[in-house]
């Protein structure tokens, strides 16, 4: 009750609300931009305060851990991609249960972040995971990718420099970019080159030299029986290297330092955190100085991410992000207040919108902008959508296939689609309770808590706020935050 | 080999050539109404073991763990040979009607898959940055006619390429769910600013059009499905198969692309060359026997590309790092089957790399101009000879 008196008064007060204070708009656009959707009691909580108190509170909150319980098998010691003696029943169940696994990893990340009480940790940590890329299929083992993933969220808003080592001696990433079969007489490219094109540097900024001689200095590094890191003295090349015109006989903390050395590393993640949290086209010299504080700062991530918060461009720039399809899916269920039947559901969803997590298509993670949205995708975004806004009549269920004659993949798909059908029906929302809860009276209401822009299409004059709720979600600005 | 001479003859006048029109060996174009089939091999195909230079010792020097066993290479000359999973596109080469394309690159490579696929997308060179697809480029300044249904169709991927950027481009998976859902894409009232918002409305309203013309057929029976034949096996012939389920509506567009993944074989690349290039032959011979069924093999033009090649040296995984120029495949009824550019060259190599013979943009050149009919000269930022792939 109070809540909803509160958020009444914030709705109608916004007008003669001081300039110091967020309000409605100011409020929700950090939440969606520092989280995952914005349920209105949120956005009531946040309205009130300035841009720098609404900052630090978000800030002041952040965690480095996650709520929800793993999975019971989490902390069990790493399942060894294939054994010696096993037979094709034993190899298969292997497979059988690392799938369960798989699944049980991706419901409990996705529950955190619609849970978490700290929705910055889970951005960043999504971030980190779009960064620094690890996939199952090749690390073939869900422990190691939840190592990786604890390891993100603890330096998620730490220290870069500190995260950037802890990376590349991470069991899922060394698996995952061959690190641990880079030997003295056979080096393995493949870190050497990621680490400087898509960690630190961005393409152009080294040379294909750089590459091998950083390579060569990342031998030696390995993992053992358990697939623990270790340095193997032996396999390593104790020669010197010569990395950005500098001599001397590195191994890999080395070269991680040169890199961290480079002004350009600080510029890379700068523009990188600015194009996921702010708008597609940094601004050239308030990048630059932030970047150049970032470096000097020694990469402290959270006065990074406090000043670029309270940046005048991030306040200007609702409506310039599409929302990936984690923000979509997990956004609106915060939104709403909706809980799925089974996080299978929404897994699944995401998979069919592109953004598998734990299962990025490669090592340039996802592109993300408005290479989420085509035709394929937006349809079934607005399919997710209508869904939940509606009744699931029959007429509806596109979802379903009626189509008897598929062969084995389609019909996993279509598995896939009649479950996430089924779990989206009965997660529907109840617009007129969800209106009445939030006094979202009129269409104009709803329409400034859900979109960061003005509606694409006309809402009907004198529509109540329940009813606009089904338009709004399947108006194309929805789809932007 | 003749027609190999007369090729390198003509890559070896180069720029001086470029300036006539080489329309000598073009046949009459037909417009948009002739299809472009692109496979996309995602990762960057090991072309030395796929047409493998068997006769090389080099070869079998560079390549001790992971090279091709002669005896199991399908032998075209006395050369080179097909790696044994491609046996499906033998009958093709017999009729002439499969081009090996060897040493495909372009100057001054890249080797990160990013930029270089970004490369072939956009058609740029090396160091130029561009944003928006060949294609794109293409139909903006020579449109497809407004009735076709979209400038193209994308398969097995949900990455646009090149036609990125702004051409009508529809992602297909499942026709049936896209004609369903279509529907709700309501009308908008257009001049939307803001990129983000803007381009989610062309989204909307390239669906809008698609949708009127890709409405899927109702099924009566399995029997009367538009396709006939064995059901493929894989993403690769699934998307096959609903590329001529949908062309046998007698739906107009000018290109298709087919994504196949999974090429980055930086170790254990025995196994997963050998089952991806089985998929890869199989669609394409089920893509010929439907086109063919349909009577469109003619008008049927199938090109492969990918972001690079591999090292000629195999690495110590029993795989292969990045490389740069690549073996590529041209197909089509009207092709001119044969073999074009350049074997690779492994005599001295240890752990360089090898020298392009062909710039991928002969291949666009070609297929805008004398597939097409359409000036490439904007499109390409320059005049590239197109290769004499076609016949009348």
């Amino acid at each position: 009750m109070l809540k909803k008196i509160f958020l009444a008064s914030v709705l109608c007060a916004l007008p003669l609300a001081a300039l110091a204070d967020i309000g409605v708009d100011g409020a929700r656009h950090l939440l969606l931009r520092t989280g995952f959707g914005a349920n209105p009691a949120q956005i009531a909580a946040l309205a009130p305060l300035s841009r720098e108190a609404a900052v630090d509170k978000i800030l002041a909150g952040v965690r480095t851990q996650a709520v929800t319980p793993p999975p019971g098998w989490a902390n069990d010691p790493f399942e060894r991609p294939g054994q010696p003696g096993l037979s094709e029943d034993q190899k298969k169940a292997l497979q059988q249960e690392r799938n369960q696994h798989a699944v049980e990893l991706r419901s409990w990340w996705l529950t955190e972040m619609r849970d978490t009480p700290s929705p910055l940790t889970e951005k960043m940590t999504l971030f980190w995971h779009n960064h620094f890329v690890s996939a199952l299929d090749k690390v073939r083992s869900p422990q190691m990718m939840y190592q990786q993933n604890l390891l993100l969220r603890h330096y998620a808003l730490g220290n870069f420099g500190q995260l950037l080592h802890a990376v590349a001696r991470d069991p899922a990433m060394m698996r995952y970019l061959d690190t641990a079969n880079n030997r003295k007489e056979q080096p393995n490219e493949n870190f050497a080159r990621e680490v400087m094109e898509l960690f630190t540097l961005g393409e152009g900024h080294y040379s294909e030299q750089d590459i091998r001689e950083a390579a060569r200095a990342f031998t030696g590094w390995g993992l053992d029986h358990d697939d623990q890191f270790i340095v193997r003295p032996r396999l390593r090349d104790s020669g010197e290297k010569v990395i950005f015109g500098q001599r001397g006989n590195f191994d890999g903390d080395d070269v991680i330092e040169l890199l961290l050395q480079q002004p350009q590393t600080s510029v890379f993640i700068t523009n990188k955190l600015w194009r996921n949290f702010v708008s597609p086209t940094p601004d050239p010299a308030a990048a630059a100085k932030l970047a150049n504080d970032f470096r000097h700062n020694h990469y402290q991530l959270k006065p990074l991410m406090r000043a670029l918060l309270l940046s005048p461009q991030f306040w200007r720039s609702q409506g310039q992000l599409v929302k990936s399809p984690v923000e979509l899916t997990i956004g609106t269920l915060v939104t709403f207040d909706l809980t799925p039947p089974d996080w299978r559901v929404i897994a699944g969803l995401n998979r069919q919108l592109g953004q598998d997590v734990f299962a990025p298509p490669n090592v340039k993670g996802w592109p993300g902008g408005e290479a989420w949205i085509n035709s394929a995708t937006l349809l079934t975004r607005k399919q997710f959508l209508d869904r939940i806004a509606h009744d699931a009549a029959p007429a509806r269920d596109a979802f379903a296939q009626a189509d008897g004659s598929m062969n084995e993949m389609a019909g996993r798909e279509a598995r896939i689609n009649r479950f996430v059908a089924k779990g989206v029906a009965s997660m529907k929302l109840q617009p007129d309770e969800w209106a009445a809860i939030y006094d979202a009276r009129r269409a104009g209401d709803a329409a400034r808590l859900l979109l960061a822009v003005p509606p694409a299409n006309p809402l009907p004059p004198d529509a109540s706020g329940a009813k606009a709720i089904a338009q709004l979600l399947l108006d194309p600005a929805y789809q932007v935050e | 080999m003749f027609k190999r001479r007369e090729f390198l003859k003509a890559a070896g006048a180069g720029l001086m050539m470029s300036i006539l029109p080489n329309l000598s060996w073009a046949l009459a174009p037909a417009g948009y109404k002739r299809l472009l089939v692109l496979v996309e091999l995602k990762g960057g195909n090991d072309g030395l073991n796929t047409v493998v230079p068997y006769a090389s010792a080099d070869y079998y020097r560079l390549r001790p763990g992971i090279a091709i066993a002669r005896e199991q290479v399908l032998q075209i000359n006395g050369e080179i040979g097909l790696h044994p999973s491609l046996a499906p596109l033998m009958p093709l080469w017999q009729d002439k009607q499969l081009a090996l394309l060897q040493g495909v690159g372009y100057p001054d490579p890249n080797l990160s898959h990013f930029r270089s696929i970004e490369i072939w997308d956009t058609a740029s060179a090396s160091q130029q940055f561009l944003t928006e697809g060949w294609l794109t480029r293409l139909f903006r300044e020579q449109p497809t006619p407004k009735n076709f249904a979209a400038d193209g169709v994308v398969l097995s991927s949900q990455v646009l390429g090149p036609l990125d950027g702004g051409a009508r481009a529809v992602v297909l998976s499942n026709p049936q769910d896209f004609a369903r859902q279509a529907k709700l894409v309501a009308d908008q009232q257009p001049g939307h600013a803001g990129s983000a918002l803007e381009h989610i409305l062309k989204v909307e309203g390239d669906i809008r059009q698609a949708a009127a013309s890709l409405a899927p057929l109702p099924r009566t029976a399995p029997s009367e499905a538009p396709t006939a034949g064995p059901k493929p096996n894989g993403g690769f012939g699934n998307a096959v198969r609903t590329l001529t389920d949908t062309l046998a509506r007698g739906v107009d567009i000018a290109v298709a692309r087919i994504t196949l993944t999974g090429f980055d074989t930086h170790g254990n690349q025995q196994p997963v060359q050998a089952r991806l290039l089985a998929e890869l032959a199989d669609g394409l011979a089920q893509l010929r026997s439907e086109m063919t069924r349909l009577g469109r093999w003619d008008d049927t033009l199938v090109l492969s590309y990918a972001e690079f090649g591999r090292r000629p040296r195999e690495n110590g995984n029993r795989g292969t790092d990045h490389g740069t120029a690549n073996v590529h495949f041209a197909l089509g009824g009207r092709v001119n089957g044969g073999l074009f550019g350049q074997t690779p060259q492994l005599a001295g190599v240890s752990e360089g790399n090898l020298q392009h013979a062909i710039d991928f943009r002969q291949l666009y050149a070609t297929a805008m101009e004398s597939w097409w009919g359409k000036d490439s000269r904007n499109v390409l930022g320059g005049r590239f000879a197109a290769l004499p792939l076609l016949r009348g």
